[in-house]
């Protein structure tokens, strides 16, 4: 039986460990409410812009605009996207796994990874799987501009024709308790069929229909890429509180336990030596 | 005072989550052919808009924003504006603005070699505009 010493030791260490845990998962907590609020604050921005090209791509010729044009897939490229920091139970596991699988479904293809988030670099970087571009850290300092810079460079790729395809791979926030993983695609860009709410009105259009929808396409890259990693960073700090909130639980059991075998060894010494001053008497006699 | 029927409203609404509403008679923004105004009852009309500032005119008096692009769609008795960003006059940080119109003005000076023209000149457009739009108000 391990030492009464040795146990309070332990005990000690694990309570600390589960204070540190406690404090992550409010940090978490407090870190969802507010990707929450700022995925829920994107949202019309997003739906309407969906809305106006659902409307103009209906009005024009789709293969005018290169960011809409479908082309026979040759060269394909995956976004990853993955959390920088660990700790969130099987957040970045499932991602990777999920991107690793699409990489086999589209094997005779010429396939290219993009990771967002340290995490997914680091998964592919120990499996020598070649990446053509990262971007580690947006998730430090979310903001737009990250949404950008992210963008702009996946569709210029498409537009230069250097790749033929997108297809992204992240988290979808469902609920505090719950992570979608979503795998869709995201270039070319599938315009909705067109809303049957839409009414018939004739707009006038400055410059033209077109050069609108050749301004907005881009634009619409961004916002898809920045609602991805709102919803991204939302899972990850709802993953990153159930896994804490367990850790914590875990803790506590442990305590638990080790109490109960703390207070037997030392009942166990108590009768030992009890049973010895017994014997010592009984042999003076 | 003008009449009920002259106003119309308008959502002016930004990725980063603003989401402002107003009841306003008059809207001024920067579109891809010149600056143009709404008031009640325009035609259906979309367009883009560039760096610039736009204006509205309510019942308490003006407001102003520093805006770097996005989409105008009026309809009917209602506007949405899609800014890129939109910084109200009295937000703007002028030593920030000041700093990046003096960056931008500095590197397109030296023009030191691989220098992106267009960023730049971008970049200094919007640090003007931010200042002009702050100087509006007191």
């Amino acid at each position: 039986m391990a030492s009464l010493k040795h146990i309070r030791q332990r005990i000690v260490g694990i309570s600390n460990t589960r204070q540190i845990t406690r404090a992550m998962k409010m940090v978490a907590a407090a870190n969802m409410r507010r990707a929450q609020e700022n995925m829920e604050k994107a949202r019309p921005y997003s739906w309407k812009l969906r809305e106006l090209i659902g409307s103009l791509a209906a009005h024009t010729d789709r293969d005018r605009h290169p960011l809409l044009s479908k082309r026979e897939a040759e060269r394909v490229g995956v976004v990853c996207v993955t959390s920088d920091r660990g700790l969130a139970g099987g957040f970045n596991a499932v991602i990777c796994r999920r991107t690793q699988a699409l990489m086999k479904e589209l094997s005779g293809l010429e396939v290219e990874l993009i990771t967002l988030g340290k995490k997914g670099q680091d998964f592919f970087n120990k499996r020598e799987v070649p990446i053509y571009r990262y971007f580690p850290g947006v998730f430090q300092e979310l903001n737009f501009n990250q949404a950008i810079s992210v963008g702009t460079a996946i569709a210029e790729q498409y537009v230069t024709g250097n790749y033929d395809r997108f297809y992204i791979v992240y988290n979808e926030f469902k609920n505090a308790m719950q992570q979608n993983i979503v795998c869709e695609q995201l270039l070319p860009i599938e315009p909705e069929e067109e809303v049957t709410t839409w009414s018939p009105v004739e707009y006038i259009y400055e410059p033209d229909a077109a050069g609108v929808l050749q301004e907005l396409l881009p634009r619409f890259v961004n916002i898809e890429i920045w609602q991805v990693l709102l919803e991204s960073f939302a899972s990850e700090q709802a993953a990153r509180m159930a896994a804490m909130e367990n850790a914590t639980k875990n803790a506590d059991d442990i305590v638990k336990s080790l109490k109960l075998q703390f207070n037997k060894a030392r009942q166990a010494a108590i009768t030992k030596e009890l049973s010895e001053i017994v014997a010592g008497a009984e042999g003076l006699k | 005072m003008a009449d009920s029927k002259d106003y119309f409203d308008l959502t002016l609404v930004t990725p980063s989550g603003t989401r402002e509403e107003f009841n306003v008679r008059h809207i001024r923004a920067p579109g891809a052919e010149g600056y143009f105004g709404v008031l009640a009852d325009h035609l259906p009309f979309i367009t883009t808009i560039k760096t610039g500032e736009i204006d509205i005119d309510t019942k308490d008096g003006k407001k102003f924003w520093a805006t770097s692009g996005g989409f105008v769609e009026v309809l009917g008795s209602r506007v949405i504006i899609l800014a890129e960003t939109a910084e109200p006059a009295e937000q703007i940080d002028l030593q920030r603005a000041e700093a990046s119109r003096e960056r931008a003005t500095l590197r397109l000076r030296e023009n030191p070699d691989g220098l992106d023209v267009m960023r730049c000149q971008l970049a200094l457009t919007r640090a003007i505009n931010r200042l002009r739009v702050a100087s509006y108000i007191d």
